[in-house]
């Protein structure tokens, strides 16, 4: 009696498995034509070319940017020395002008900011990339994957909760705000 | 009690050209003697060394931020008043907060012009 219960049960699992079946191979049908549209768009070259050529560029521009501010800010130093030489209310003017200039090179410090920030976010993309490309398999070829390759981007120091660089214009707070906000606490 | 303007200014920054931008700002406003620092180990260092009378700071550097910087100034007897201004690009609630907690005098946002850096100088040290 007991024999012929456990083999209906053991039929009735088969039953059910086989019905799952045209769903499993339309499952695995997915998942290899997704395997194939990824390698037809040549993944392995995010990690090994595009996110190392964006890395450079970044910080060429960054380099760019800071020699270009050193030169201006040379010139502003001549000027400064040229206005000693000249009658006061000219010397006023130039040393005016040379403020401004200085002011103006803050964006140097501003633009390094914004692009280590856009540095960590490629970091983390090519992390992320290199962890899908691992989970694909060898159809895609062998892909080495970073210790943190999961691990979201995350600021270097004790910190860390409050290193967030410049805000985008509109977020954050400004210079009055935060005036307020010192006598406030 | 008057500002004394040869009184040595320490300034903080991890981005060179910040640095000359402020010093050069100083000076046209009339202070004499400025000295840079390129982290906050750095300058924890300079305060030990020599006479202080103004810390001008930015937040973000390693290996030691301005804010941990802040806070090992306040936490050392002969540091503890030194007058402190953060300027950063650190611009959310929740880091002004931190920072006055933390016993900031003042605080500018980048970027700044040479009238805040003054203004701010003033409500922090005195008219000069």
């Amino acid at each position: 009696m007991a024999i012929q219960a456990n083999s209906i049960a053991a039929d009735s699992n088969a039953q059910a498995a086989l019905a799952f079946l045209p769903e499993l191979k339309r499952l695995a049908q997915f998942i290899q034509n997704a395997k194939q549209d990824i390698a037809a768009i040549h993944p392995k070259a995010i990690n090994t070319d595009h996110i190392p050529l964006a890395n450079d560029e970044l910080d060429a521009v960054v380099g760019a940017t800071e020699a270009a501010t050193n030169k201006i800010m040379d010139v502003c130093d001549d000027i400064t020395r040229i206005a000693e030489a000249v009658p006061p209310e000219f010397k006023e003017r130039l040393i005016n002008c040379t403020t401004q200039i200085y002011e103006a090179c803050n964006f140097q410090d501003i633009t390094g900011q914004r692009i280590t920030k856009v540095v960590a976010v490629l970091k983390h993309i090519d992390g992320k990339v290199g962890a899908l490309l691992a989970a694909l398999g060898d159809e895609l070829g062998p892909v080495k994957i970073a210790d943190n390759a999961m691990t979201p981007p995350t600021a270097p120091d004790s910190a860390a909760g409050l290193l967030n660089g410049p805000q985008l214009p509109g977020q954050g707070v400004d210079q009055d705000h935060i005036d307020r906000l010192l006598e406030k606490h | 009690m008057a500002v004394n303007m040869e009184m040595n200014i320490l300034i903080v920054d991890d981005y060179k050209t910040m640095l000359r931008i402020i010093e050069n700002l100083l000076k046209q406003l009339g202070f004499k003697n400025v000295i840079q620092a390129i982290d906050g180990t750095t300058a924890l260092s300079v305060l030990r060394e020599r006479p202080i009378g103004l810390v001008i700071s930015d937040w973000n550097m390693a290996p030691m931020t301005g804010l941990d910087l802040l806070k090992e100034v306040r936490a050392d007897r002969a540091l503890k008043s030194l007058p402190f201004i953060m300027v950063t690009a650190e611009s959310k609630t929740e880091n002004i907060i931190a920072a006055k907690t933390a016993g900031v005098n003042n605080y500018i946002v980048k970027p700044f012009n040479a009238e805040t850096l003054k203004q701010k100088i003033v409500a922090v040290i005195g008219a000069f």
